[in-house]
């Protein structure tokens, strides 16, 4: 006769004992270390606090009860690769995102780059576009854009896609129209879009000097001197040494006297390239390379 | 020597009020950084971090990323971001809004849990949603400590209602003796022993 079990035997995910922080590091380390080795996708620098939320998130998503098991999964089943990755990419932006950057921008940097006979511009992680579409709208009104060139970059595929095709949904029309207004924007907003394709497509006067292009900041490295770069909400995902990497590649990127550009709760007050640069008067994170 | 080495903080509806009060309370040598989340419109900009530096000699700090984490300082999470608690500093995202809120009261409790268990202190006071309940709970889980404001101390009693329903087990206290409360727990010497992960 078989023996009677009263408790169901727990299985090996299910035991996993209390939570143990150095442990889950560990299995997130390897996750990771997993991820890029198998896959190519190097995520081992990400801010770790939130690199881990969104872990969990899958974890729980799928049923899971460690970051090992996830682990398995994520090396054995590629969708699952896939799915990650759209877990593991925010990209949220907005045309005239903080409307008080453009208008500073306006006022500060315009003067500075009238006195220059070609601008070079780098939106590093500019997602779908709003953001460079945003600028070119600018560039156009200071009647710059015509010597000016824009290189529009991001890590993922999809939304650089989405940035060429320059339709951007009609229901946020209204909030970017008030943002436009806010940033100081000279004509009609409507100007610049017609509906079609059930959006907002903007004007392709607008990417006439305006090349898209993959590229990844861990990886990969410079590719020419620019006048601005702009960098908001992208370096926040970063960890801190990554951050400092980074840093060093805009740093070597920049022209003397360029601008930095970054997101409104970023700072380089934490960065070894804090000397290097000084903030242009005012709250907004533009910072002139004076070093 | 405290056993906590961070408290989180979290108000919606009535938070200004209740976090004045709280903060007027603290001493200059409140020895545990203080991180307050606190809902508010996505414009809105550093006027909370100037109304309570006015208020207290703790420095008052608007987070930006990777600000260290200090004791002596009050941090205010921004309008518009989440804010996670990663060992030693703040990190930012702009991650998708969490049941209706950015910043969400459960992703920077949570991450605080994880950063520090066994070493985080949690309160929830007013507010009109339920935001909190979960990081609270996850705080205790986590082996940390959850206070929460009287709901009938509070303007908006939601929040703490909920917190007490999630968190049966924290430490009920009316408004008034928050501030003198978190003193003493934090300054007790009874316990120097650190906690760790267990
Ligand atoms: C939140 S969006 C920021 C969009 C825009 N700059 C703004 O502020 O509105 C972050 C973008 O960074 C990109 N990104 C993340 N890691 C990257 C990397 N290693 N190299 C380049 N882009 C990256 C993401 O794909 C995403 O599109």
């Amino acid at each position: 006769m078989a023996v009677q079990v009263d408790e169901p035997v727990p299985s090996v995910l299910e035991e996993t004992g209390p939570y143990d922080q150095d442990l889950e590091r560990i299995e997130i380390e390897l996750l990771l270390e997993g991820v890029y080795r198998h896959y190519g996708f190097d995520f081992r620098s990400y801010a770790y606090a939130s690199i881990r939320r969104r872990l969990w998130k899958r974890i729980e998503a799928e049923g899971l009860a460690t970051v090992s098991a996830l682990q398995a999964v994520i090396l054995h089943q590629p969708p699952m690769m896939e799915r990650l990755l759209l877990d593991l990419s925010i990209n949220v932006t907005a045309m005239f995102r903080d409307p008080t950057f453009y208008q500073a921008f306006r006022e500060r940097v315009v003067p500075l780059l009238r006195t220059y006979p070609y601008i070079r511009i780098w939106h590093a992680g500019c997602a779908t576009g709003e953001e460079v579409y945003s600028m070119a709208i600018l560039l156009q009104e200071e009647g710059l854009y015509d010597r000016s060139r824009i290189y529009a970059t991001d890590i993922n595929e999809v939304v650089l896609q989405k940035s060429k095709e320059g339709i951007f949904p009609l229901d946020r029309m209204q909030e970017y129209t008030e943002n436009y207004i806010a940033a100081g924007g000279k004509r009609a907003f409507s100007d610049y879009y017609t509906a079609k394709y059930g959006g907002a497509l903007f004007n392709p006067s607008l990417t006439k000097n305006v090349v898209f292009s993959l590229h990844n900041l861990v990886t990969d490295r410079s590719f020419a001197e620019f006048n601005v770069i702009l960098c908001r909400n992208v370096l926040i995902y970063f960890d801190k040494s990554l951050q400092a990497r980074v840093h060093g590649l805009f740093y070597d990127s920049l022209a003397t006297f360029g601008i930095l550009v970054l997101g409104s709760k970023e700072s380089l007050r934490f960065s070894p390239y804090e000397d290097h640069y000084e903030q242009i008067n005012g709250p907004e994170k533009i910072f002139r390379k004076v070093r | 020597m405290t056993q906590f080495s961070i408290a989180v903080v979290g108000a919606s509806w009535g938070g200004l009020a209740a976090l004045s009060e709280l903060v007027k309370g603290l001493p200059r040598d409140f020895p545990v950084p203080m991180a307050v989340v606190q809902h508010r419109s996505r414009h809105a900009d550093n006027l909370l971090a100037s109304l309570l530096q006015d208020l207290t000699p703790l420095r008052v700090v608007d987070v930006e990323d990777k600000e260290p984490i200090e004791p002596g300082t009050v941090y205010i999470a921004p309008a518009n971001y989440h804010m996670l608690v990663d060992g030693g500093y703040f990190s930012l995202t702009t991650d998708p809004l969490v049941r209706f809120s950015r910043p969400s009261i459960d992703v920077t409790f949570t991450s605080a849990g994880d950063a520090y268990p066994g070493a985080t202190l949690g309160v929830i006071l007013t507010g009109a949603n339920d935001d909190g309940s979960r990081g609270l709970r996850h705080i205790v889980n986590r082996g940390g400590k959850a206070i929460v404001q009287d709901p009938d101390s509070a303007e908006s009693r939601t929040m703490p209602a909920a917190a007490l329903q999630a968190v049966p087990e924290a430490q009920v206290v009316p408004l008034r003796d928050m501030a003198a409360h978190l003193v003493t727990l934090t300054g007790s010497k009874a316990n120097s022993a650190r906690k760790n992960a267990t």
